[in-house]
């Protein structure tokens, strides 16, 4: 908004940067780790909770395990548009950000069947606290994913624009860090959840 | 109300500026109202946070009118308090618990979180770090938003029929989930959810911000240890913040499940009128954990950025250096790392394993040592220094006088086996007002008084400052101290009525004198209201450094423009303690003045630095150390 106040200062001159890392790289390194603490928080909550008994128990739904599988490999997808816009391979980037975008929906949309499956088997929202923690954890790491799905449609028609090549890696680079993070936490979760059911 | 305090505030910067033709860019409501300048966000802050001080005081003032005068007719009050006195003129029972609620609410959250950090972090990081401006404006704009937001929503749930949140500002279920347990937990309790995550939003776009901003922008030279100690501070409160507010979030989260869509998170085995709840299996200690989790660290978010503000206006005001600079770093990254690992102390008496008890005291007493050294650390740099009695050092000599009798009475509450007797007591309430609420509030004050000049470009009256200290210091003890004894005693916080019982009906008087401190102690706080707003149009015109102090902020411009400094940010070459150093020609040099200019001062070691500062300035000096 000020932008003319600021950048007459600014040509000035800039503060050096005492750590070799960018600001916004940094607060989302920040913010990584405050998603971190609310899910630790939750585990720890599902740990406690479980240890005094009445605890039903359930099964993972079987596609959970295909979701997990489809974040991985989503994750490669990821890094190799990071790697291909690093080399200015343009096109790979498209291709791959794209790729990276429809496993990260079809996670969501497998993680949503997951949830039919577990009221087949009736698990529930409402009733035993064991289900309920089970709903509202991948509840709020598909909403952790949809957020990073917009980010990466962000990134996407910023490739399209050009604006992702060598020289302005910033976007993509927080974007594969922070789907990375995300596909990471997901597989704790779902060791997590397999371990302490 | 908030809002009309921002306007009339901003409005007046608006005037000030224009009488001095400073530039302008933007309009009005980017430079003022959506600002993404820190000094502006600052004291958006500062203003919606006195706002809410004076909220919650009058709001504590209320119900001591009704512990101390059971018997009165406050009928006059029914122009403000309409439906809430019952038809005796007396306050009604539930609007008690709420008055009590709210007041908590407010001021640990309100005031002492976002109007100390939110205030004094964004307005003294970049200027003491020597930045341009936050890492991010428009996170920093949010975050202020946020909070605003978060405000407007817990102000509208005080004027809500049902009234707002009642079950103590811990808001432990069943109370809090059940809204047929009580008025306030119905609507006001969901506003009081919302108004929360609002704030949490708020606090962590904030925190994050602080954090970046001190790693990422530091002015050349200025090395980890060239910081001020109120930027250590503000440092690792936002990093306890960004770690334990989303475990606050979390606890909040299911309760709006248990509340909401009816999950048994907290909740078993309930009977209302007779009918069991369908709620199974859930466990309320849950939640107890859950919120201590934050609610520990959130004791030392509101307490470390006032203990910083000290040392800095203590060291600046003694005109000595601080005692054992890095000891008080040490002791306040100690207090940081445990505030993490107490949280159980809280919950002493909630059938925990009595081992597991033994372990939270242990963890809680060792608090006791990091916390004696920063006193110890205050009283020798007060020692046989050419003390300056300003407003603002007379507040942070109050604040070191709370921290320690505050200080004393949680060595006694730490521990499991007395907490049996004082859990839940008044003991409790004189413990943490005087160490956390008081000691946080008087480091506000001070901050307020000691950067006000900075802040508006005017000083406050000093005269006026001496009789708020002394009001408030002798009404806050006042207040607290017959505290300790009725607690003692055993009578338990958060009751309605003293005189129910004929155990506690002694009490009356001690109580009466506590109500009448505490209408002493608001009053005293609108000597400083007046100054405040007075001194901001018609105060005397600041100096560039009024106080002689050494940190960066002194060498901008009387009324800093966006970006700070009008040209280069200045370098860094020394630490911000040089006071009275022996052979200076004064007795403060300010932090951008390289030893090659101090020949007459130097030590042998700095003799050192100076053919280092010759090469090419101190940044060499800086990647020595760095690489």
């Amino acid at each position: 908004m000020e932008k003319s106040a600021s950048s007459e200062f600014r040509i000035v001159e800039e503060p050096r940067k005492t750590l070799a890392m960018n600001p916004k790289k940094f607060a989302m390194w920040l913010f990584i780790g405050s998603v971190a603490m609310l899910f630790a928080a939750l585990t720890s909550a599902y740990i406690v909770r479980q240890a005094e008994g009445n605890w039903l128990y359930f099964d993972l739904p079987q596609l959970f395990t295909i979701s997990t599988v489809v974040i991985l490999i989503s994750s490669v997808t990821m890094q190799w548009a990071y790697w291909s816009a690093k080399k200015d391979n343009l096109e790979t980037v498209k291709i791959m950000v794209t790729v990276t975008t429809i496993l990260g929906l079809a996670f969501l949309i497998l993680q949503f069947e997951g949830w039919k499956e577990l009221v087949a088997n009736r698990v529930y929202l409402v009733g035993n606290p064991s289900g309920s923690f089970l709903y509202v954890i991948t509840g709020l790491h598909g909403l952790h994913i949809i957020s990073a799905v917009i980010f990466l449609l962000i990134v996407l028609v910023a490739t399209y624009r050009y604006k992702v090549h060598s020289r302005s890696l910033l976007r993509i680079e927080m974007c594969t860090t922070y789907w990375h993070f995300l596909g990471g936490l997901w597989l704790y979760l779902f060791v997590f959840l397999l371990l302490y059911r | 109300m908030a809002t009309i305090d921002v306007h009339s505030h901003t409005s007046t910067q608006h005037d000030d500026h224009g009488h001095e033709h400073e530039h302008h860019h933007g309009n009005f409501w980017t430079n003022y109202v959506f600002s993404e300048d820190h000094k502006v966000i600052a004291k958006q802050f500062l203003i919606t946070g006195m706002a809410w001080a004076l909220i919650g005081g009058v709001l504590s003032v209320l119900f001591r009118l009704q512990l101390g005068f059971p018997d009165a007719d406050l009928s006059w009050l029914r122009p403000i308090l309409g439906g809430w006195l019952t038809p005796e003129g007396k306050i009604d029972p539930e609007f008690y618990l709420a008055l009590v609620t709210m007041h908590g609410t407010i001021m640990v959250f309100f005031v002492l979180t976002a109007g100390l950090s939110g205030t004094f972090s964004n307005f003294l990081i970049p200027l003491q770090v020597g930045a341009r401006d936050m890492a991010s404006g428009f996170m920093n704009m949010l975050s202020y938003w946020f909070f605003f937001a978060s405000s407007v929503v817990m102000f509208t749930s005080l004027f809500i029929s049902t009234g707002p949140a009642s079950g103590g500002w811990v808001i432990y279920p069943p109370l809090s989930a059940l809204p047929q347990a009580m008025q306030g937990s119905g609507l006001g309790m969901t506003l009081w959810l919302v108004a929360m995550a609002l704030f949490i939003v708020s606090s962590l776009l904030g925190g994050i911000n602080y954090i970046t901003t001190v790693i990422n922008l530091r002015t050349k030279g200025m090395s980890f240890t060239k910081l001020p100690l109120t930027i250590w501070a503000f440092f690792f409160t936002a990093i306890i913040g960004v770690l334990s507010f989303p475990v606050l979030f979390a606890a909040a989260l299911l309760l709006i499940f248990d509340r909401s869509f009816g999950t048994s998170f907290y909740l078993s085995d309930i009977y209302i009128g007779g009918e069991a709840l369908p709620n199974q299996g859930g466990s309320p200690i849950l939640f107890q954990h859950l919120f201590w989790f934050l609610g520990h660290p959130e004791v030392y978010i509101v307490l470390l950025p006032a203990l910083g503000i000290t040392s800095e206006i203590i060291a600046t005001n003694s005109r000595k250096p601080i005692f054992g600079y890095k000891a008080m770093v040490g002791s306040m990254l100690f207090i940081a790392i445990l505030s993490f690992v107490v949280w159980a102390h809280h919950m002493f008496v909630t059938g925990m394993n009595p081992f597991l008890g033994s372990i939270f005291t242990l963890l809680t007493l060792i608090i006791a040592v990091p916390s004696a050294v920063k006193i110890f650390n205050y009283v020798t740099t007060l020692w046989k220094g050419n003390i300056r009695f300003t407003a603002a050092m007379l507040f942070s000599i109050g604040l070191v006088s709370f921290f320690l009798t505050g200080g004393i009475t949680g060595i006694f509450l730490g521990n499991s086996a007395i907490d049996i007797q004082l859990h839940d007591t008044y003991f409790v309430v004189a413990h943490f007002h005087l160490v956390m609420g008081s000691a946080s509030f008087f480091g506000m004050v001070a901050g307020v008084y000691h950067w006000f000049p900075k802040m508006f470009g005017r000083m406050m009256d000093e005269k006026l400052g001496y009789i708020h200290f002394w009001l408030t210091f002798v009404g806050v003890y006042l207040v607290f101290f017959p505290m300790h004894y009725i607690g003692i005693a055993g009578f338990p916080r958060r009751y309605y009525s003293w005189t129910n019982f004929e155990t506690f009906s002694g009490f009356a008087d001690l109580n009466m004198l506590v109500s009448a401190a505490a209408i002493l102690t608001l009053t005293a706080q609108f000597i400083f209201l007046f100054n405040f707003i007075y001194s901001i149009f018609r105060g005397k015109v600041a100096p560039a450094n009024p106080w002689n102090a050494n940190t960066l902020e002194w060498t901008t411009p009387r009324h800093p423009g966006h970006g700070n400094w009008p040209g280069e940010i200045p370098t860094v070459y020394r630490w911000p303690y040089d006071y009275s150093k022996p052979g200076a020609k004064e007795d403060f040099i300010p932090q951008h003045i390289p030893y090659s200019e101090t020949p007459e001062s130097n030590l042998p070691h700095e003799n050192e630095l100076v053919k280092l500062e010759m090469n090419d300035g101190a940044i060499i000096v800086e990647d020595k150390k760095h690489h």
